[in-house]
C-alpha cells in the first residue's frame, strides 16, 4: 500500500516557511566577528530539514538549491570556512530564492529560473572560488561545491552495503523498497536478496520484514549521502558500509578533471589535490546532524506561523484553558440546576451565589476565546531585522534594531493589517531619521545609529512604539511646506504638536530628495488611515537631533470596541470613541448655513460641516433645531464633522458583529451590535458618514476656503 | 460499513421525488418553501431599521448574536400592508449567496401546514403578469385541491435584487 503523501503537503510547506524565517533570523544573528556554533548550527538544521523533506516530497529544484546552501554552511560549521559578510548577504538572498520557490511550487506558478539560476551559480561560485582551506594537504570542499551537477567527486569508489532491517521495520512505517529506489539513483547498484529468514508462508507474519540485503554500489557517492539514505531506519535495522576499491589517485584525477570542468579557471591546483578526501570531514559532521533535525522539528512546532489559510495555530495551553474554563461552567450549571428544581426561598442566597459564579465563569470564557485569536506581536516584529539589515546596507547606514514586548498578545486580523503601516514607519526611520554614520560622528553620536520597536499594553490598547535616536523632525520646514502647498495659512499659528501632525497631511513630504524607500510625508496620509481603519491612533514625539518616536495606539481586537451611545428618535448608535473629539451644546451663533440646507458649525477657529442623523439616515428624531442641541463633534479620515443627535447615552465595550454576513454594506454604518436589552443598534461609520454627509461635494480644501472666506 | 452506506444511500434516494414544504399565508395565498431551509420559526418581535434601504427590509434582528436581516414578504411582493397581529410570524431562512450561506428572516401572515410535494406534482409556473415575477417561483403544486405558490427563496432573497433601493427597478424585476 503506498500512502499519499501530498495531504503532508501543506505541514511541509508550513514548516519549511518557519525553517526558512528561522535561518533568515539566524543568519541575522550571525556576527561574523564572533561565531556562535549554535546559531550556525540552527541555520544549518533548518536548511537540512527543508532539503530532506524537498527530496522526499519530489520537489527537485528545491531540494538541489538547498543541497548547495548546506555545503556551504556545513563547511562553516566544521570550521572549513570563513564566515564572511558577502557570504551571509548571499545566504540571505539564498533564503530568499528557497521562499519564492516553494511559494511558487505552492500556488503551482512557473519558477523564476533565471534567478535562481543566478544565485544557484553564486552559491557554487562561492563554495569554489574562496579558499576553504589553507593547506594543500586537507581536502577541499570543491566537491561539494559542484554536487548537484554530479554528486560527489568520488568518481570509481564502490561500497558494500549491509542492510539487515529488523522484523518490525515496517511497523515504524518505513518501506526497504524505497530506501533502495533512493539508493539506486546514487549510482550503479547489485543487490542480493538474502532470503535466509523468510519462513513459510503458513508462518510468514506479514507485518514482519524478513529479507535483508546485500548491496554493491557504484559510482560518484559521499558515504554520507548513502548514511543520509538510511537515516530514518538507522534504529530499526543493521547497516553496515564498507567502502571496497579506492582508487583514490584515479580519484583524484578524476575529480580535478570534473572541477576544472564546471568552475573552468577559477580553481588553483593545491585546491584541486585538496578535491577527494573531504569525506572525512563531511562524515564526522553529518553525525550529529541527524540529531539536529529532531530538534529542528520540535522548534518549528514552537513557533507557530501566520499562515495565509486562515487557520491559527493555537498553543494547546490556550485550549486546556478554555477546557477547564468550559468544565467549571458545566459545574455552575448542574449547580443552578440543582437549586432550581426544588426551589424554596431560602435557597435565594444559593442561587444568588450560582448567578455570581456563572457570571464570572461566562466572562473569564469569553476572554480565554479572544485569547485564541490573540498571537503575540513577534509575528509583525520578525521581518523587521532583515529589513532593517537591507536598507541599512542600501543607505549605507549602521543601524541596531532593538526589539521589546515581543510577546505582547494582539489580535490576529488586527496584527496582519498593521504590517504594513509598520514597516513603512521602520523604514522611514532608517530614511529620514537615522543619519550617515560620518554626520552621526560630527554632531558627536556613536556611529551607530538605534532603533528601536517597543510593544506594550495599555488599558485596553495595545501601544507600538518605533523609537530612533536620528535627526529628528524639522518643524520649521514643515511648516514651510505646509505654507508652500497651501496646507495651512502664513499666519497661522500652531503648536509643535500640531505642526508635527501636519506630516500626515496628504502630499506633503519633508524630505529633500525623495528616495526609493520612503519620504517622510510621502503615504504618511495612507500609514494614519490605515491605522484608523483598525481603529487606532497615532502620535509622533520628536525632538531635533535626539529622534522620533512614533507611537500607535490600537485596539487589542477588532471585535471589541469603545463606543458612546447616542439616541436619535427611538433609535441608538454607537459612534466608536475613538473617532469623537468632544460633545457640545449647539450655540445659536456658531451655525452657518450655506447654500440653504447645507450646515456649518464654527468650532474654535474651524468650520465643520454638520451631519443630522436623522436627515442622513431617513429616521424620524425628537428633534429637528439645531440650536441647543447636541453636536458629536467626530473626524475620520483627516475630516471633521459634528454628528447632530437628540441625546447622549452612556460609554460602553461593545461586541462587533458584521451587517455584511447576512445582509449588505451599508453607507455610513460599519456594523452592528447587540446591547444589553437584546436589541440590536448600528455602528457608526464615522468617515464613511462624513463622505455620505451633504456636504460630500465639497472637498477638504475647499471647506478650508469658505470656512476663511465666512471667518 | 459498505451495507450501511447503501441503506443511506436508499433512504437518500427514496426521497429525492418528494420533498417536503412549509406553506404559509400571505393576504390569502398559500406559498410553500423547502423545509430544509428552515432554520426556525419566531413571532414577531421589534427590529432595528436600516437607514437608507428599501421598506420592504423591515429592519434586523438579533439571533442568538447572529445579525439578521427581516424582510416583509408583503411588501416585498407589493401587496398591501396590514398591521401585525397573532399569526404574523418571522420564518428564519438559510438563504444561497454569492457569498455562501446567509440567514435571513421573511414576516408572513401566518404559517400554515407542512406538505409532502413529489417532483411530478411540482408544475411550472406561468406568468403572472404583475406582483412576482416568474424567476421567484419555483412551481405551483396542488394539494387537497389547493394551489400552492413554491418559491425560490435563493432568487427571492438574492441581495443584489435587494439592493436595489430605487423602488422603480425592483419594479421593473417584478
Amino acid at each position: 500500500m503506498s500512502i499519499d503523501i501530498s495531504q503532508f503537503l501543506a505541514t511541509f510547506y508550513e514548516e519549511s516557511f518557519e525553517g526558512l524565517d528561522i535561518m533568515e533570523s539566524e543568519l541575522l544573528n550571525l556576527d561574523s566577528s564572533s561565531v556562535d556554533d549554535e546559531t550556525i548550527n540552527n541555520i544549518f538544521r533548518a536548511a537540512h530539514s527543508i532539503k530532506g523533506g524537498s527530496g522526499t516530497f519530489g520537489l527537485k529544484e528545491v531540494s538541489n538549491f538547498t543541497h548547495v546552501l548546506e555545503t556551504l554552511l556545513d563547511e562553516m560549521r566544521s570550521g572549513k570556512r570563513k564566515i564572511s559578510q558577502p557570504a551571509v548577504e548571499l545566504m540571505l538572498t539564498s533564503v530568499d530564492v528557497i521562499r519564492e520557490m516553494m511559494k511558487s511550487l505552492q500556488s503551482k506558478l512557473p519558477l523564476d529560473q533565471a534567478r535562481i539560476n543566478m544565485v544557484h551559480a553564486k552559491l557554487e561560485e562561492m563554495l569554489s572560488g574562496e579558499e576553504p582551506k589553507k593547506s594543500p594537504e586537507q581536502q577541499s570542499a570543491t566537491s561539494e561545491a559542484i554536487a548537484p551537477i554530479i554528486k560527489t567527486s568520488n568518481i570509481g569508489t564502490s561500497y558494500k552495503i549491509k542492510f539487515t532491517p529488523k522484523s518490525h521495520l515496517f511497523r515504524t512505517g518505513n518501506d526497504p523498497l524505497r530506501i533502495l529506489a533512493e539508493l539506486s539513483e546514487l549510482g550503479d547498484m547489485e543487490v542480493i536478496a538474502n532470503l535466509d529468514k523468510l519462513p513459510h508462508l503458513e508462518k510468514l507474519n506479514p507485518e514482519n520484514s524478513y529479507l535483508a540485503w546485500e548491496i554493491m554500489l557504484h559510482g560518484v557517492v559521499e558515504e554520507s549521502a548513502i548514511k543520509d539514505v538510511f537515516s530514518w531506519v538507522e534504529d530499526d535495522a543493521d547497516i553496515t558500509i564498507e567502502t571496497v576499491s579506492t582508487s583514490s589517485s584515479n580519484a583524484q584525477d578524476n575529480a580535478s578533471a570534473l572541477t576544472v570542468d564546471v568552475i573552468s579557471e577559477s580553481v588553483t591546483q593545491p585546491e584541486v589535490k585538496a578535491a577527494s578526501g573531504e569525506r572525512d570531514n563531511v562524515n564526522r559532521s553529518s553525525v550529529g546532524q541527524e540529531n539536529a533535525v529532531s530538534k529542528t522539528d520540535q522548534s518549528a512546532v514552537r513557533r507557530a506561523a501566520p499562515s495565509d489559510s486562515g487557520s491559527i495555530r493555537v498553543g494547546i495551553d490556550k485550549v486546556d484553558a478554555l477546557i477547564d474554563m468550559v468544565g467549571e461552567l458545566v459545574i455552575t450549571q448542574s449547580m443552578l440546576n440543582q437549586i432550581g428544581e426544588k426551589f424554596t426561598l431560602d435557597k435565594l442566597q444559593k442561587l444568588q451565589d450560582g448567578l455570581v459564579e456563572l457570571e464570572r465563569h461566562t466572562r473569564e470564557l469569553q476572554e480565554n476565546v479572544m485569547r485564541i485569536r490573540m498571537l503575540p506581536i513577534s509575528f509583525a516584529f520578525n521581518r523587521f531585522p532583515r529589513l532593517v539589515h537591507d536598507i541599512g546596507n542600501q543607505l549605507g547606514k549602521k543601524v541596531e534594531l532593538k526589539l521589546s514586548g515581543e510577546s505582547t498578545e494582539l489580535d490576529k486580523t488586527v496584527m496582519e493589517r498593521i504590517g504594513d503601516p509598520l514597516v513603512h514607519l521602520v523604514r522611514n526611520s532608517l530614511d529620514h531619521g537615522i543619519e550617515l554614520p560620518e554626520k552621526r560622528r560630527k554632531i558627536g553620536k556613536p556611529e551607530t545609529g538605534h532603533v528601536h520597536l517597543n510593544a506594550f499594553h495599555q488599558g485596553g490598547n495595545i501601544i507600538i512604539e518605533i523609537t530612533d535616536d536620528g535627526a529628528g523632525i524639522d518643524t520649521d520646514k514643515i511648516r514651510c511646506k505646509a505654507i508652500e502647498r497651501g496646507i495651512i495659512g502664513e499666519n497661522d499659528n500652531l503648536s509643535k504638536e500640531k505642526t508635527l501632525e501636519l506630516i500626515f497631511a496628504p502630499g506633503l513630504s519633508t524630505a529633500e530628495q525623495v528616495s526609493d524607500i520612503s519620504g517622510r510625508g510621502v503615504g504618511m496620509d495612507v500609514v494614519r488611515r490605515n491605522i484608523n481603519e483598525l481603529g487606532g491612533t497615532i502620535e509622533i514625539i520628536s525632538e531635533i537631533d535626539v529622534g522620533t518616536t512614533f507611537r500607535v495606539r490600537l485596539p487589542l481586537t477588532l471585535a471589541i470596541l469603545d463606543g458612546q451611545l447616542v439616541r436619535v428618535g427611538s433609535e441608538t448608535f454607537i459612534v466608536p470613541l475613538v473617532s469623537i473629539i468632544e460633545s457640545l451644546q449647539v450655540k445659536a451663533e456658531h451655525v452657518k448655513s450655506i447654500a440653504g440646507d447645507a450646515e456649518l458649525y464654527r468650532l474654535r477657529n474651524e468650520y465643520i460641516p454638520v451631519i443630522r442623523l436623522h436627515k442622513t439616515f431617513n429616521i424620524e428624531s425628537d428633534s429637528t433645531k439645531l440650536v441647543g442641541g447636541l453636536l458629536v463633534v467626530v473626524e475620520g479620515e483627516g475630516r471633521y464633522g459634528g454628528i447632530f443627535v437628540d441625546e447622549l447615552l452612556g460609554q460602553q465595550q461593545v461586541v462587533i458583529k458584521s451587517l455584511e454576513s447576512n445582509f449588505k454594506k451599508v453607507e455610513g454604518i460599519s456594523g452592528a451590535t447587540i446591547l444589553g436589552d437584546g436589541t440590536v443598534a448600528l455602528i457608526v461609520d464615522t468617515p464613511g458618514l462624513i463622505k455620505l454627509s451633504k456636504l460630500n461635494q465639497h472637498s477638504y480644501s475647499e471647506l478650508s476656503e469658505l470656512s476663511s472666506a465666512l471667518a | 460499513m459498505e451495507a450501511r452506506q447503501s441503506i443511506e444511500l436508499d433512504i437518500l434516494s427514496r426521497n429525492t421525488d418528494t420533498d417536503q414544504y412549509l406553506t404559509f399565508l400571505l393576504a390569502g395565498e398559500e406559498y410553500g418553501i423547502d423545509i430544509l431551509r428552515v432554520q426556525e420559526i419566531k413571532g414577531w418581535d421589534n427590529v432595528t431599521q436600516i437607514p437608507n434601504t428599501p421598506k420592504y427590509i423591515k429592519g434586523v434582528i438579533n439571533l442568538r448574536g447572529t445579525i439578521v436581516p427581516i424582510v416583509d414578504l408583503r411588501l416585498r411582493f407589493r401587496l398591501d400592508p396590514i398591521s401585525y397581529g397573532q399569526t404574523t410570524v418571522v420564518i428564519v431562512l438559510k438563504v444561497e449567496g454569492e457569498k455562501g450561506m446567509r440567514t435571513m428572516g421573511i414576516v408572513v401572515d401566518a404559517v400554515s401546514e407542512v406538505y409532502n410535494i413529489s417532483d411530478d406534482g411540482m408544475k411550472s409556473a406561468p406568468d403572472f403578469g404583475h406582483a412576482i415575477s416568474t424567476d421567484f417561483v419555483r412551481g405551483l403544486a396542488t394539494v387537497d385541491d389547493k394551489m400552492i405558490i413554491v418559491l425560490n427563496i435563493d432568487k427571492l432573497l438574492n441581495t443584489s435584487v435587494l439592493e436595489q433601493i430605487d423602488e422603480g427597478v425592483v419594479a421593473s424585476t417584478l
